[in-house]
C-alpha cells in the first residue's frame, strides 16, 4: 500500500468518524439531512449520467449539458401551462399532466440535444480536441441566451403540482418526510434502472459500450458510429430533461443559469464515480448530494462549494479513476 | 566609372528585410500590431479631442492579451488543458492588493504593507507560479483531461474562498484603494517635468524601507496613457520571453510531449518536470497580469475571477490558433472587441438601424414585448455563443494556426501512411 493510498484511507476514515459522531449526537437531525441529501443527489445523478455517457464515448466535457437540463425545466413549465392544473391541492388533472409531460419533455430535449450534436460536435469529430470543447461552451451560451430571452434574468415559477401540504407529509420517528422527497428518489431510481437495462441488454446499448471502448474497432465491426453517438446524446438528454422537470417539481423555481452550477456539480459527481462509468455516475451523484447536505448543515452552506470541489481535487489526486472507474491504459 | 552596385546605398526596405518579413504571416501580424499599438493612442487622442476612454479600454484589453499569452504556454505549447486559469489571475491580483493597500491593517494581522508595484509584479508572478506548481505536482502524473478537471475545481474554489474570508480579502466588498505604480522622483524620463504624458508629481508614494515615510515621486495615478505604455511594454517583454522559450530546448520538449507523451518520455524527456514547468510558467504570466490588473483598476473583487474569465481566455487562445503567439494576441483582441465593444453597442445600433429603415414600430415596447433595445440587449449571450460556434465550425484550427505544428501534423500523417505501406509489403 503506497503512501497516497494510506493518506486516502485516513482522510476517508476521518470523514466517516466525524459524520458518525454527528449521527450519535443527534440521530434525528442526521437522518433528516440524509433525506434532503438523497433527494438532491438523485437529481445530480440524472444530470451526471449525461456527462459521463458523452465523455465515455467521445471524450468531450459537454458544457452545454447543464443547460439542456435547465431548458428541460423551462419547457416542461411551459407545457404544464396548457393544462388546467390545480396548485392548491392535488387533482386528477395534475396526475395526467405530470404523466403526459414527462415523456413529452424528455423527447423534446432528446431531439434538441441530437440537433446540437449534429450542428456543433459532429462536424468537428476529427478537428483538434479543443475545438468541440469551445463549441460546447458556445452552445451553453446559446441555450442560456434562449432562456434569458424567454423569461429574463429573474427566476421562473414552476407550478407546484405534486401532492403537497399537510396530507402528504409525515414524521417518522422525528424525521420529516414529504411526498416530494419520495417521488424524486423513486423517479430517479426508475430512470437509472431503465438506463442500466438499456445499456446492458439492448443491441444499441452494446454498440454504445463498444464505441466507448474503441471507436475504430467498433466501426470495423459494422457499428454506425455517428448513429451510436447521436443515440448517446439523445439518452443523455432524456435523463437531463427529466431531471430538469423533477428539479422544477421539487423546488418550484428555475433560473436561466441554473444549469451552470448544477452542471459543474453533476460533472464533479461523474468524476467522483469514475468518468465514463455509468453506475459510477449515479452513485457519485447521490454521494455528492449527501456530502453537500452534510456540509450545508455541519460546516456552513457558504463553504459547500469549496468542499465539493476540494473533494473533486482530492479524488483525482488519490483515486484518479474515481471510486468505481476502471484503470484505462495510456496509449 | 565605378560599379553602380558597389556605391548604391541599400534602401531601408532591403536593410530591414521588410519585403521578406511582410511575406511571413506571423511577422506581418507583429508588424501590424506594433504599428497599431503606436498609432492607436495618438489617433484616438486626436479624434476624440484628448479623451483617454479608448486608451483605457485598450490598456484593459492588454491584460487579456497577457493572460492569453500565458495560457498559450500551457494549452498551446504543452497541450495541457487548464480550465481554472482565472484562479492564478486572482492569486496575482490578491497578492498585489493585499501587500500594496491598507487592507491587511484591518485584518487579524493588524499591519498593512505598501510594497512598490515593481517588486510585487515579480512577487505576484512567483506566488502564482508556486500555486501552479503545488496544484500541478500531484496531478500532472495523470492523463491530460484530469488536469483540466482539477484546474476547473481549483478555479471554482479560489473566488469562493475570497468571498468567504471577508476579514482578509474584503469579501464581496472587494479591496479598494490599492497603491498605484510609481517612479521615485530621481528617475528622470520623458514623464518628468514637462508632463508630456502627464504623470503627476505627488507625495503619495511610501518609502519602501520605512513605510510610514513618504518620498517625492511620479505616481501613475489615473493616467490611462501611462498604463497603456506600461502594458504595451509588458506585453512586448512577455512576447520576447515566450518566443525564446518556444525556441529553446524546453519549448521543443513541450511540443514533443504535446504530440506524443510516451514517445517523448522514451526520448529521455522528464515529462513530469517539463509539464510542471509549462504549468508553473503559464500560471506565472497570469499572476503577472493579475498584479498589473490590481494596480491599474485599483479594485480587486472576487467577481473578476469567475469561471467565465477562464473560459474567455481559453476561447481567445483556441480562436487565435493554439501555439501561435501572434495568432493568440489577435484572438485575444478580437474576443475582447466582440465582448466589450461590439455586443454592448449592438442594441443601440439595432435601434438606429430599425429607425432608418422605417421600422419604428418594432422599436417601441408593447405588452409583453420589451422593445427592440431590450430584446437585443438580452440576446448578447446568445449572439456570443453563436459567434463561438460559427468561428469554430469554419476554422476549427483557429484564425492563425501555428505553421510549425501544421507542418508537423502533415508530416506525421504522410509518415504514417508510408509505414503502413511498408508493413503491407512485408506481410
Amino acid at each position: 500500500m503506497s503512501l497516497i493510498d494510506f493518506l486516502f484511507y485516513i482522510i476517508c476514515a476521518a470523514a466517516v468518524i466525524l459524520l458518525a459522531a454527528q449521527a450519535v449526537i443527534n440521530p434525528t437531525a442526521f437522518v433528516q439531512i440524509t433525506v434532503f441529501g438523497l433527494a438532491d443527489g438523485a437529481m445530480y445523478a440524472l444530470v451526471a449520467l449525461g456527462y459521463t455517457m458523452v465523455y465515455g464515448i467521445i471524450e468531450l466535457i459537454n458544457f452545454a449539458h447543464g443547460d439542456v437540463f435547465t431548458l428541460g425545466g423551462y419547457i416542461s413549465a411551459a407545457i404544464l401551462g396548457f393544462f388546467a392544473i390545480n396548485e392548491e391541492s392535488f387533482s386528477v388533472i395534475n396526475l395526467v399532466a405530470i404523466l403526459l409531460v414527462f415523456p413529452v419533455v424528455m423527447l423534446i430535449m432528446g431531439g434538441i440535444n441530437i440537433t446540437i450534436e449534429r450542428i456543433a460536435y459532429r462536424p468537428l469529430r476529427n478537428a483538434p480536441r479543443l475545438a468541440p470543447l469551445i463549441t460546447a461552451i458556445g452552445m451553453s451560451f446559446v441555450l442560456e441566451g434562449i432562456m434569458f430571452l424567454w423569461h429574463g434574468p429573474a427566476s421562473v415559477h414552476f407550478p407546484d403540482i405534486l401532492p403537497h401540504g399537510l396530507g402528504y407529509q409525515t414524521t417518522i420517528a422525528g424525521v420529516f418526510v414529504t411526498f416530494k422527497d419520495g417521488f424524486v428518489m423513486a423517479t430517479a431510481i426508475v430512470l437509472v434502472t431503465l438506463l442500466a437495462i438499456f445499456i446492458n441488454r439492448t443491441k444499441l446499448g452494446k454498440a454504445m459500450r463498444a464505441t466507448a471502448q474503441d471507436r475504430d474497432a467498433a466501426q470495423l465491426m459494422g457499428i454506425d458510429i455517428n448513429r451510436t453517438i447521436a443515440a448517446t446524446f439523445f439518452i443523455g438528454a432524456l435523463l437531463a430533461g427529466a431531471g430538469g422537470m423533477i428539479w422544477g417539481l421539487y423546488f418550484n423555481n428555475l433560473f436561466y443559469n441554473l444549469g451552470f452550477r448544477t452542471g459543474l456539480v453533476a460533472f464533479t459527481s461523474a468524476v467522483f464515480g469514475g468518468i465514463g462509468n455509468i453506475p459510477g455516475a449515479a452513485i457519485g451523484g447521490v454521494l455528492i448530494g449527501l456530502i453537500a447536505a452534510y456540509s450545508d448543515s455541519y460546516i456552513n452552506s457558504k463553504w459547500t462549494e469549496v468542499v465539493i470541489f476540494g473533494i473533486l481535487i482530492g479524488v483525482l489526486v488519490f483515486r484518479p479513476t474515481g471510486l468505481l472507474g476502471m484503470r484505462v491504459p495510456e496509449k | 566609372m565605378s560599379e553602380p552596385t558597389a556605391v548604391k546605398r541599400r534602401s531601408l526596405m532591403t536593410r530591414l528585410h521588410l519585403r521578406e518579413r511582410m511575406r511571413d504571416r506571423d511577422q506581418a501580424i507583429y508588424g501590424i500590431l506594433i504599428l497599431g499599438a503606436l498609432v492607436f493612442p495618438l489617433a484616438t487622442l486626436f479624434i476624440t479631442g484628448g479623451s483617454t476612454a479608448y486608451i483605457a479600454q485598450a490598456a484593459h484589453a492588454g491584460t487579456w492579451v497577457l493572460l492569453a499569452i500565458g495560457l498559450n504556454v500551457v494549452v498551446g505549447f504543452a497541450g495541457l488543458l487548464d480550465l481554472g486559469y482565472a484562479a492564478f489571475f486572482a492569486i496575482g491580483a490578491y497578492t498585489y492588493a493585499l501587500f500594496a493597500s491598507s487592507q491587511l491593517g484591518s485584518s487579524p494581522l493588524h499591519h498593512s504593507f505598501h510594497f512598490p508595484f515593481w517588486l510585487m509584479l515579480i512577487l505576484g508572478m512567483i506566488v502564482a507560479a508556486t500555486f501552479g506548481a503545488l496544484l500541478g505536482f500531484p496531478t500532472l502524473r495523470l492523463r491530460g483531461d484530469y488536469l483540466a478537471i482539477v484546474t476547473l475545481g481549483f478555479g471554482e474554489i479560489v473566488p469562493v474562498i475570497s468571498y468567504n474570508l471577508p476579514d482578509w480579502t474584503g469579501g464581496i466588498n472587494a479591496i479598494g484603494g490599492i497603491d498605484k505604480p510609481w517612479f521615485p522622483a530621481w528617475i528622470t524620463g520623458p514623464w518628468a517635468g514637462a508632463n508630456s504624458i502627464s504623470i503627476q508629481q505627488d507625495s503619495v508614494c511610501r518609502n519602501p524601507f520605512a513605510q510610514t515615510q513618504f518620498i517625492p515621486c511620479f505616481s501613475f495615478g489615473f493616467d490611462q496613457v501611462a498604463y497603456y505604455v506600461l502594458i504595451v511594454i509588458l506585453i512586448f517583454g512577455a512576447v520576447i520571453l515566450v518566443t525564446n522559450l518556444y525556441r529553446s530546448r524546453l519549448g521543443r520538449a513541450w511540443m514533443a510531449i504535446r504530440e506524443d507523451e510516451v514517445a517523448a518520455a522514451a526520448m529521455g524527456i522528464n515529462t513530469v518536470t517539463t509539464k510542471l514547468l509549462a504549468f508553473a510558467i503559464g500560471a506565472s504570466f497570469s499572476g503577472f497580469a493579475g498584479a498589473y490588473y490590481g494596480a491599474s483598476f485599483g479594485l480587486v473583487s472576487p467577481d473578476d475571477f469567475l469561471f467565465v474569465v477562464s473560459i474567455t481566455v481559453l476561447v481567445m487562445v483556441v480562436l487565435g490558433g493554439m501555439g501561435n503567439i501572434s495568432g493568440v494576441i489577435v484572438g485575444a483582441l478580437v474576443i475582447y472587441f466582440i465582448l466589450n465593444t461590439l455586443l454592448p453597442s449592438l442594441a443601440s445600433n439595432a435601434v438606429s438601424l430599425a429607425n432608418t429603415l422605417g421600422l419604428g414600430s418594432i422599436v417601441a415596447s408593447n405588452g409583453t414585448y420589451p422593445g427592440l433595445y431590450n430584446e437585443v440587449q438580452y440576446s448578447q449571450f446568445l449572439i456570443f455563443g453563436l459567434i463561438l460556434v460559427l468561428i469554430m465550425l469554419l476554422r476549427p484550427q483557429g484564425l492563425f494556426p501555428s505553421r510549425i505544428r501544421e507542418q508537423e501534423l502533415k508530416h506525421a500523417a504522410v509518415q504514417e501512411e508510408g509505414s503502413a505501406v511498408e508493413e503491407g509489403v512485408r506481410v
